[in-house]
């Protein structure tokens, strides 16, 4: 190789750049059209969840009774009056900034959600798949007893048993929620990672780093998490839209985002006895939450297509 | 593997007592690896399997030692038990000592074990593509040993490891420290292992078909890499391989290795030249050769080596062997001395007053 580059001295010399496995399946990802629109719709969201805030035209929470009034008494249909883009509910708030709201309170969802799901799902199965025996049988009996309480059911539970406590009213109650829906979805992680631990605890490079003195800590952290990562980054990505809608699912019920806070849910279930009269209401929530759905959905399987080895320099 | 080692002795103190004992028993360390005595049983649903089953050997400084055998005969085994990486379960070290530079490796505890790996002892694994990690670069990879046992800062260990990569012949190893396992050939990965495997100077190196699952051409200088190195390093060289051919090249001494037991051990040309055990006659006759025309075959030992689960009180070549008697079948012969110094092997027919001369 040396040899050449003298041989023919102003060659332009190629310098291989290394291509990681993120750089190789963010290769694969960008050519999956479907996955790509799914991402924009992640990115418009988290954009809409981070400064919505600042984009509404009106507090989420200020009523403007004057123009409900001047129309009869009747909440304001969508594209009617320019101050109020898209309309108002019946006590005169506005909805494009009760809908930014609910984008937040949504994001946040994803966020907490999935943090509950990581820091209980991929140490306790990293555990149970490592270091195997009977721990791995207590371990897995746990998640099979999570795994087969009723969720809603353990939610309910949850959010009344904390409620009075200053756990309960953090957020406005909405963080008891979250946790409540992380605490019932941990399980697929813990069982992702401990079946990833258990086949790659076998291969030989497990061997050889053990032959160079490495401490089982760091083979587990810096070995194997990371060929582990791939489904567990998919997981996550299509555990957010299940968390959103179990929001909204609670939300309808009453539990969560207490008023005059928004979410999606709580708009529906809000919108919901008027949905002959005033449509609107319902359609609007609904259809966000159906598109926010579809976009982690597009992009999660997007993500497992591309982070798949199996189907590497396939497509 | 936990009742045997639950002494916890530092490297320091472990070394103390042994070289007093030592001391006692009249040995002196001239040899940088003294193996005794050494069985490792796997237990299986089917039974008690003697992988390794009382072996001895010994290793100079710098020496190469050849462990040659077939598939299934304890080789891997063995070097596996040096460094106490059986998988337990199933694998237990029974009994024995490993005496490496004064130390019994078998008494250490696991963290001073831990600190022996890949400091002291180096390890290159058979099959490159499987045991370089594929998500880590492999500067990583080389520098991960340097850290956990030189205690170098950031800077000294990445020269030490683009250092380690030229010297093992790796064009532009700078460029290449950021890149992946699958961005290099076979040959290039091996040839990674074997920085990985130098990159503490160790004093040992336990080389485990090094070359099997490389090309003929790519073996050639695989193993001129590791002789080269280990002469320029001083390292100690166990080879483990079942190309009877790589072991006439490379090393000083051969351990024949059978069914868990070391059947015959001497000096490479005495094995070579003058080897006093069938199964050594039929290794070496299954070498295909060149100037052989008289059949267009390859020669091979009938049937398959034993089972090692209740080996019974016989010589465990004798189902396989065309010159067995009755007391072969009756009693396992010891590994006696023969004719040349350091010349030892295991049967009945080849010992003073044998049916073979």
């Amino acid at each position: 190789m040396a040899t050449q580059t003298k041989a023919i001295p102003n060659a332009p010399v190629a310098v291989r750049r290394s291509e990681g496995v993120w750089r190789d399946a963010w290769k694969r990802l960008r050519k999956n059209r479907l996955a790509i629109v799914g991402g924009f719709g992640v990115l418009l969201l988290a954009f809409a969840g981070i400064f919505g805030p600042m984009l509404a035209p009106h507090p989420y929470q200020v009523q403007d009774i004057a123009a409900v009034v001047a129309n009869g008494n009747e909440p304001l249909p969508p594209f009617q009056d320019m101050n109020h883009p898209l309309g108002t509910d019946q006590l005169g708030r506005d909805l494009m900034s009760r809908l930014l709201d609910g984008a937040q309170v949504s994001l946040t969802v994803a966020m907490v959600v999935q943090l509950v799901v990581l820091f209980i799902g991929v140490p306790l199965g990293a555990i149970a798949g490592w270091v195997g025996g009977r721990l791995d049988t207590y371990l897995m009996r746990v998640t099979d007893i999570f795994y087969a309480f009723p969720d809603l059911l353990f939610i309910i539970l949850m959010s009344v048993a904390f409620r009075e406590t200053a756990f309960g009213r953090a957020l406005n109650g909405v963080l008891l929620v979250f946790v409540a829906i992380g605490l019932t979805s941990w399980v697929t992680v813990a069982r992702l990672v401990r079946g990833q631990l258990l086949s790659l605890k076998e291969t030989e490079f497990v061997e050889a780093a053990r032959a160079i003195g490495v401490n089982d800590r760091n083979i587990v952290t810096k070995h194997l998490l990371p060929n582990a990562i791939g489904p567990v980054i998919v997981a996550v990505t299509l555990g957010i839209p299940t968390a959103i809608l179990a929001e909204a699912t609670l939300a309808y019920l009453g539990i969560g985002v207490q008023p005059p806070r928004a979410s999606w849910g709580t708009l529906i279930n809000d919108g919901v006895n008027q949905i002959r009269v005033y449509p609107w209401l319902v359609l609007m929530p609904g259809t966000l939450i159906a598109l926010s759905l579809m976009s982690f959905t597009f992009l999660g399987d997007g993500l497992r297509d591309a982070l798949d080895p199996k189907l590497k320099g396939k497509q | 593997m936990e009742e045997a080692v639950s002494l916890d002795l530092t490297p320091e103190e472990a070394a103390r007592i042994t070289r007093e004992q030592g001391d006692r028993a009249g040995t002196k360390s001239k040899n940088l690896l003294t193996v005794r005595n050494l069985s490792t049983h796997f237990y299986t649903p089917d039974g008690v399997v003697t992988a390794v089953d009382d072996v001895n050997f010994e290793l100079g400084h710098g020496e190469t030692l050849g462990l040659v055998g077939e598939s299934g005969c304890g080789k891997s085994v063995t070097a596996l038990s040096l460094t106490r990486l059986v998988p337990d379960p199933p694998g237990k070290i029974v009994s024995g000592s490993v005496i490496f530079d004064g130390v019994d490796l078998l008494k250490l505890s696991e963290d001073g074990m831990r600190k022996l790996r890949g400091k002291e002892i180096g390890f290159i694994f058979q099959d490159p593509l499987t045991s370089l990690n594929p998500t880590l670069t492999i500067g990583f990879q080389i520098a991960e040993a340097i850290r956990q046992h030189m205690g170098l800062s950031k800077k000294a260990s990445y020269n030490r490891v683009v250092e380690l990569l030229s010297k093992v012949g790796i064009p532009k190893a700078k460029d290449r420290l950021g890149d992946y396992p699958h961005q290099f050939s076979g040959g290039m990965r091996q040839r990674v292992m074997i920085a990985i495997a130098l990159s503490c100077d160790p004093k040992l190196i336990l080389a485990d078909e090094p070359t099997t699952a490389l090309d003929v051409t790519i073996q050639a200088q695989i193993l001129e890499l590791i002789s080269v190195l280990s002469d320029e390093f001083g390292t100690a060289v166990l080879l483990i391989t079942h190309d009877l051919g790589i072991a006439a090249g490379m090393c000083d001494r051969v351990n024949v290795m059978y069914g868990g037991r070391i059947v015959e051990t001497g000096n490479t040309d005495v094995i070579f030249d003058n080897p006093r055990m069938p199964y050594a006659w039929g290794l070496l006759d299954s070498l295909p050769r060149l100037d052989d025309l008289r059949s267009d075959r390859l020669r091979t030992i009938e049937g398959l080596p034993p089972l090692l689960i209740n080996v019974p009180d016989a010589c465990r070549f004798n189902p396989r062997c065309s010159f067995t008697r009755d007391v072969c079948r009756e009693k396992e012969p010891e590994l006696t001395a023969r004719a040349e110094p350091g010349h030892f092997a295991r049967c009945w027919a080849t010992e003073p007053g044998g049916w073979i001369a």
